[in-house]
């Protein structure tokens, strides 16, 4: 079973070659992608456990030694991260039975879906930055099908501008993986971080490693990088936004979290230093557009770009406090969006409008609903038993410990800004007088299957945040491996 | 030779961030592609332009040009080739659902689509 790492990639892909085949057949096409999902949930789940066990998981594909080969490592962090992937995605996929509608489903939506678990998977397990690109590449061309899908007047609008940014990012990272293979002349992640080990970091390597920033800067809307993301997210559906919001800004941090823990470690001065300073400007940036709309999505969506700040504050701590609070709340954050997206799906679907101001008194007639949302308002804030307080703990110790006073200070600030911008919502939308608004007629069967889904996910968030003594030895595992390269690159170049 | 490529790229780049902050979305494709078209070319450059033969074994030659850049292009130029066909096919789209192609006059919000 030394493919088992494999699974969580190849599975979705089977899925979706083979959901090709029959488009008209939706109910077919439901089925399988469960189906689909819950295998590669089960192989995930059980290479969480072989990594566990077993330390980290490496293979280089077709036999090759290490260098020489791609090499595909599934450390504890890759693990987590594509189990959590999955199920956000089988989540989603559940909602979208209701949500997305049947044209279209009827047009390759559920193979889209697949294909992109299938990138993002792979580009949280690829050990070969050419490779991973390859990945991005095949994530994002699946969520360029995604964001269009439907051809209304304003999804193309925004995903023109998608596509562009994307297409500029991409020729960028292929041209940063240009200027480090001249370099070092490797493009296998742990034989990069031994030579460049070896060559100690001259003013070159830092260079590529802010051309790095840059890149992954784009993919995961970091500050003054994040200026595409508000327009595209609120072009697509609920469901595909769902997924976007919960996934794809996470490669992007989850890449930069493994290059700059990996290849750049010698001069943490400098490229650490940039990246808390842009860290903070990003969460700066999304407490302001937080507060600034009246709009469901866009609050939810600005709340995406302030937790990329706060994870990557905590990963450039590069201490252990800061580095597993990033880890954590890496994976709340997931957990948590993909909860809240689908929650304001449904209060999108029950009110027929995403404007704060054409709502109220949702209490009376969705309790539920209210409650459940409320939830899921205070895990995203952070309040103690529920699963964001854990991760901003640790980030804000990691932060102290290594002397930036005020970046914790913004970072508790922060705390504040969202906890306000997602409260406003709820007293807007569940609180006041029923009556001045004229609901939509709107079928309570459909409401109550749509909830079924977005319930689980906050049920889980919760959980995390309730068992986080469970999870800490998982999380000090992936932990360990971000501290020490070493475990990492002896895993992948065993002699 | 790499000093003549390096000053080629970087005309590439010039002109490909020229057009892209055009206005007319056709000049903004042209220019993606133009990008595209730089970066092979320094994927190409930064491997190193030594190497007598090309990387096909033969009888005795030892001297080969490093064949990792050039799997690294053929797959970057079918990816970009494959989302530039995406792009022209949704610019087409575009311009027929909002009767143009000025990227200045593509805007609204939910009140005004």
């Amino acid at each position: 079973m030394i493919n088992l790492l494999l699974f969580p990639i190849i599975l979705p892909f089977l899925f979706a070659i083979i959901l090709l085949f029959f488009k008209e057949n939706i109910r077919a096409q439901r089925l399988l992608t469960v189906i689909g999902l819950l295998i590669s949930l089960v192989a995930a789940l059980y290479l969480v456990a072989t990594v566990k066990a077993d330390g980290v998981q490496a293979i280089t594909l077709g036999s090759w030694p290490a260098p020489f080969g791609i090499s595909m490592v599934s450390d504890m962090l890759s693990a987590l991260l594509v189990t959590t992937t999955i199920l956000i995605t089988l989540f989603v996929v559940i909602y979208s039975f209701n949500a997305i509608g049947e044209e279209r489903e009827r047009h390759f939506y559920y193979p889209a879906i697949l294909f992109m678990i299938t990138g993002i998977n792979g580009a949280f397990t690829t050990g070969d930055i050419f490779n991973m690109f390859v990945f991005f590449e095949v994530l994002l061309i699946a969520s360029y099908l995604l964001i269009v899908l439907g051809g209304e007047k304003r999804q193309l609008r925004e995903s023109i501008k998608y596509i562009l940014v994307n297409v500029i990012s991409s020729a960028l990272f292929v041209i940063t993986v240009a200027y480090l293979y001249s370099v070092v002349g490797t493009l296998n992640m742990a034989d990069i971080s031994v030579k460049i080990a070896e060559i100690g970091q001259p003013g070159i390597i830092t260079v590529i490693a802010v051309l790095f920033l840059l890149v992954f800067g784009v993919k995961g809307s970091l500050f003054p990088l994040y200026f595409w993301l508000p327009g595209s997210y609120s072009a697509p559906p609920i469901p595909v936004l769902t997924l976007f919001g919960a996934l794809l800004t996470k490669v992007g941090i989850y890449a930069i979290i493994r290059t700059y823990t990996l290849f750049f470690v010698h001069d943490t001065g400098f490229t650490h230093g940039l990246l808390s300073a842009l860290a903070l400007l990003t969460i700066v940036a999304g407490c302001i557009g937080a507060l600034a709309y009246f709009d469901l999505k866009q609050i939810i969506i600005y709340n995406i770009v302030i937790a990329v700040g706060v994870i990557l504050f905590g990963a450039a701590q590069m201490n252990e406090a800061g580095i597993s609070g990033a880890v954590f709340y890496l994976i709340h954050d997931m957990l948590i969006k993909g909860a809240l997206f689908l929650l304001i799906g449904i209060i999108i679907y029950v009110t027929g409008t995403s404007n704060l101001r054409k709502m109220g008194g949702l209490m009376k007639t969705h309790a539920p609903l209210g409650w459940m949302y409320l939830i899921a308002a205070f895990g995203l804030a952070g309040i103690p038993p529920l699963s964001g307080f854990v991760g901003k703990l640790l980030i804000v110790k990691g932060a102290f410990e290594a002397g930036d006073v005020f970046g914790s200070i913004i970072i508790l600030a922060s705390s504040l800004v969202v906890l306000l911008s997602v409260i406003r919502i709820f007293v807007y939308a569940f609180w006041g007088d029923p009556t001045i608004v004229e609901l939509p007629k709107t079928n309570r069967r459909t409401f109550r299957k749509m909830m079924m889904p977005a319930v689980a996910l906050v049920i889980l968030s919760v959980l995390f945040g309730v068992g986080t003594e469970w999870l800490v030895p998982y999380m000090t595992d992936a932990t360990d491996v971000l501290l020490q390269p070493s475990i990492y690159i002896d895993a992948v170049l065993k002699e | 030779m790499e000093f003549l490529m390096a000053i080629v790229v970087g005309i590439l780049f010039m002109a490909a961030v020229y057009l892209i902050l055009s206005r007319s979305l056709l000049k903004v494709i042209l220019g993606t592609g133009l990008l595209s078209h730089g970066a092979h070319l320094l994927i190409l450059t930064m491997g190193g332009l030594g190497g007598a033969a090309p990387p096909v074994l033969t009888e005795g030659v030892t001297d080969f040009a490093d064949p990792l850049p050039q799997a690294l292009i053929l797959t970057a130029i079918v990816i970009s080739f494959g989302v530039t066909a995406f792009i022209l096919v949704l610019a087409y789209r575009t311009y027929a659902e909002h009767q143009t192609d000025n990227m200045n006059l593509m805007k609204g919000n939910d009140e005004h689509d």
